[in-house]
């Protein structure tokens, strides 16, 4: 039933961001594309083989390969081969499809990123391997032309190794020293120049000690830990942000001479669109003709469908369910209700900006420091010994040993594990500093349709109907494809009810279906139109004849997990509220059932985003978790955030974690994977500091050899690798 | 000590080919997918013919 809300879904803002991209693409001549699916569950090799049986089956498809590491499918297949059709039919063999971004350049930009990351390491590996063999020849004791030679060619190969390895520091380095700032590439950039500078001064010199093993293996510990950095977020983030369905968003305007199809941004205020069933509202406006019912959820998280007629207003984004409308465009563009909530999204996530990671704090106080120490070491020595060799080598000694080499892997090492722990259990991870601001929180505001529950409705009461009540019911909802009859019918036929024999079905678009069944009029829908009371819960009203109408009442499905997530959530202590746009009694009904007490109904999308920014504002750290379009303003504004796959693209770009599983399960996992993830980089930088402290008395003395250095090195940064794999 | 003059040539170049295999095994999308090949190679769907 959630399929409802799983296809056609709008951009954050249709006329400004797809449509350029979207129209380029469907204006391309028809070849065969590789189109790109999102499989968050497969997990072995009967996975791979299914999901290629399934797509290769196909037709239209030539070729389809699994990558079980990013989880993805890449499907050659010709032009008339829609992505929805993949979806479904892998649906229909029990694997979980999305739809990722066909476009693959983005993908493809990651990639190139990540491989010449890889070249870099893997040239770093090699230098730094030879020169260390050559090294030890030194170590051991090697002098005059042997000694002179090791390090002549240590530099012959270190020299170019650093050059081209070490490019990604230098160039953020430099972006900072523009900018005025400092950052970790700082000191990094200055060690390493140092380092090789000095070293090939003192082997012309035929000096004693070269340090350009100590330079190329800095490079070498650095790109590892950037290139896992890389690898942890390229996939999660190219996956969550393009997992959109890029609607072109064209919309069919009424002529004098008939209807033709417009790009959404050629329309007119006064123009009037036609909106087919099934379809979603292109514009803000005001219904001229037609009858129908609006599903609202993702707009306003209203559950409950809304009657259209003549004059009822719209908003872009709203999904037409029943009958075809005539609307009258009021707005359009940058000046609908849809474009406003990106505006407001915009505005919340340039006041989040000022978060400052772990790694940001241990620079702010590293990068001075190092540089400090080892202008005073220079200094020192240079005064007591009115030596600039031996100065400028002591610093070079400082800044080699003081240099971030563990501290650089301190956090990619622990957030590479913990993310990947995470991705395993359907959970994408698409900001590196998520899991701190995870471990944070103590607040968790929950919005209600979409999230907590599936959004798809689950018919109630079934079994008290009578056998041919059923039967009818059944035969009149098979007829139509509102969300309501839809979920009717598969809960009918699950119970093994089979269809009365109904004639003269008609829908009523707006208020229901009607028809004829052994000579009596039968109709289901709406209750005014059959002639009863309307409850306050979401329902439709069957009536056979003349008898009184009987209430086939709906609940919203809860998700996976939801009332064991928020269970837990308590038992934490963290205060859990629930924000919704739905009506005041389909909210208090639900958060009773769940067990929550904190609840606001009827909130408007900038209420919300209010009502995250003023628990902000009295020292909460909001985790938001939300999907739908009213939600994604505040998914930007919180701390921290999550949304589910199945919800809109907008929600899923502002948020910072993605739910790949129909589960929320791994909200909980998340939670304490992100606390003990803290933990983990905080003993990282408590062990980086101690060798600091070990070494640093060495260097500023002149005691320190390339030997000391090299080992200090290489120890601290593979106990803090290991000390990440601990991670529980 | 003459012989380093030919194993530090030779050691280097073996390492450099080293190095050239991984460029081409990158090349080649080798590392694209490490999870899924370890899982390839025990299924039995093409034991009997080829892919084509």
């Amino acid at each position: 039933m959630t399929a409802t809300f799983e296809h056609s879904r709008p951009a954050a803002c249709p006329a400004c961001v797809a449509a350029p991209a979207a129209e380029a693409l469907a204006a391309a001549p028809p070849v065969d594309a590789t189109l790109m699916l999102s499989l968050p569950g497969i997990h072995c090799a009967g996975c791979i083989s299914g999901v290629e049986r399934v797509l290769n089956r196909v037709p239209g498809v030539t070729d389809a390969r699994v990558n079980l590491t990013l989880r993805r499918a890449a499907v050659q297949a010709g032009p008339d081969v829609d992505v929805a059709d993949l979806c479904a039919a892998l649906s229909a063999a029990g694997y979980e499809a999305h739809e990722l971004d066909a476009g693959t350049l983005a993908v493809t930009d990651a990639d190139r990123q990540g491989r010449d990351l890889l070249m870099r390491l893997a040239v770093a590996f090699f230098a730094m391997m030879n020169v260390m063999l050559l090294s030890v020849a030194v170590w051991s004791g090697a002098e005059g032309f042997t000694r002179d030679m090791m390090h002549w060619i240590s530099a012959a190969i270190a020299i170019p190794a650093v050059i081209f390895c070490g490019r990604p520091f230098y160039a953020s380095a430099w972006g900072a020293l523009r900018g005025g700032r400092l950052n970790m590439d700082v000191p990094i950039t200055l060690a390493i120049v140092l380092a090789v500078g000095t070293s090939l001064y003192e082997t012309m010199q035929s000096g004693e000690h070269a340090y350009f093993d100590a330079a190329i293996a800095l490079c070498t510990f650095l790109l590892a830990g950037r290139y896992l950095d890389h690898r942890t977020r390229a996939a999660a983030r190219s996956a969550a942000q393009e997992l959109a369905a890029l609607e072109v968003p064209r919309a069919l305007r009424v002529t004098d001479t008939g209807e033709e199809t417009v790009s959404v941004a050629a329309l007119c205020v006064g123009d009037h669109v036609r909106v087919k069933p099934g379809g979603r509202i292109p514009v803000d406006g005001r219904v001229v003709a037609g009858q129908s019912e609006l599903d609202r959820s993702l707009m306003t998280g209203e559950s409950q469908p809304v009657f259209a007629g003549p004059d009822t207003q719209v908003s872009a984004g709203e999904v037409n369910l029943t009958g075809p409308l005539t609307v009258e465009v009021m707005a359009a563009g940058r000046d609908t209700a849809l474009h406003r909530i990106a505006d407001l999204v915009a505005v919340a996530e340039a006041g989040r900006g000022n978060y400052t990671s772990l790694a940001d704090q241990a620079a702010r106080l590293y990068a001075p420091g190092v540089h400090i120490l080892s202008a005073l070491a220079a200094v020192g020595w240079f005064i007591g010994t009115q030596d600039l060799r031996v100065a400028l080598n002591i610093a070079a000694a400082v800044l080699i040993i003081t240099c971030p080499c563990a501290l650089g892997l301190a956090v990619p090492a622990v957030t590479t594990a913990a993310s990947g722990r995470l991705f395993r259990r359907g959970m994408l991870i698409k900001d590196g500093t998520a899991l701190e601001r995870l471990a944070e929180v103590d607040t968790v505001v929950f919005d209600k349709t979409g999230t907590l529950t599936t959004g798809a409705p689950d018919p109630i009461g079934l079994d008290t109907l009578a056998g041919s009540q059923a039967r009818v019911a059944l035969a009149l909802a098979r007829g139509s494809s509102h969300p309501l009859a839809e979920a009717l019918t598969s809960g009918l036929a699950a119970r093994g009810v089979r269809p009365a024999h109904v004639e003269a079905l008609s829908e009523h678009p707006g208020y229901g279906i009607a028809g004829t069944w052994k000579g009596q009029p039968v109709q289901l829908g709406r209750a005014a139109w059959v002639g009863a009371d309307a409850p306050d819960v979401t329902a439709t009203f069957l009536r056979i004849g003349d008898a009184a109408p009987v209430m086939i009442a709906f609940a919203d499905t809860l998700r996976d997990g939801a009332a064991d997530l928020v269970e837990t959530l308590k038992a934490q202590g963290k205060r859990v509220m629930l924000v919704s746009g739905d009506t005041q009694a389909a909210v208090r009904r639900f958060a009773a059932g769940i067990g929550i007490n904190d609840v606001v109904a009827e909130a408007l999308p900038m209420e919300k985003a209010q009502i995250v920014a003023d628990l902000a504002k009295d020292g909460a750290r909001v985790l938001m978790v939300g999907d739908g379009l009213n939600d994604s303003a505040a998914l930007a504004g919180a701390h921290v955030s999550i949304s589910p796959a199945s919800g809109l693209d907008a929600a899923r770009a502002a948020s910072d974690m993605v739910l790949m599983n129909r589960s929320l399960a791994p909200i909980a996992d998340a939670m304490r994977t992100a606390v003990s993830a803290r933990a983990r980089i905080r003993e990282n930088f408590s062990i980086a500091t101690v060798y600091n402290i070990l070494a640093v008395p060495l260097a500023v003395a002149g005691l320190c050899s390339p030997l000391i250095a090299a080992l200090a090195m290489s120890s601290s940064s593979i106990t803090v690798s290991l000390n990440a794999l601990r991670l529980k | 000590m003459e012989i380093l003059g030919l194993l530090i040539p030779v050691s280097l170049g073996l390492g450099l080919l080293g190095l050239l295999a991984f460029w081409w095994m990158l090349r080649r999308g080798q590392f694209d997918d490490p999870d899924g090949d370890a899982h390839r190679i025990l299924r039995d769907d093409y034991d009997d013919k080829p892919k084509n």
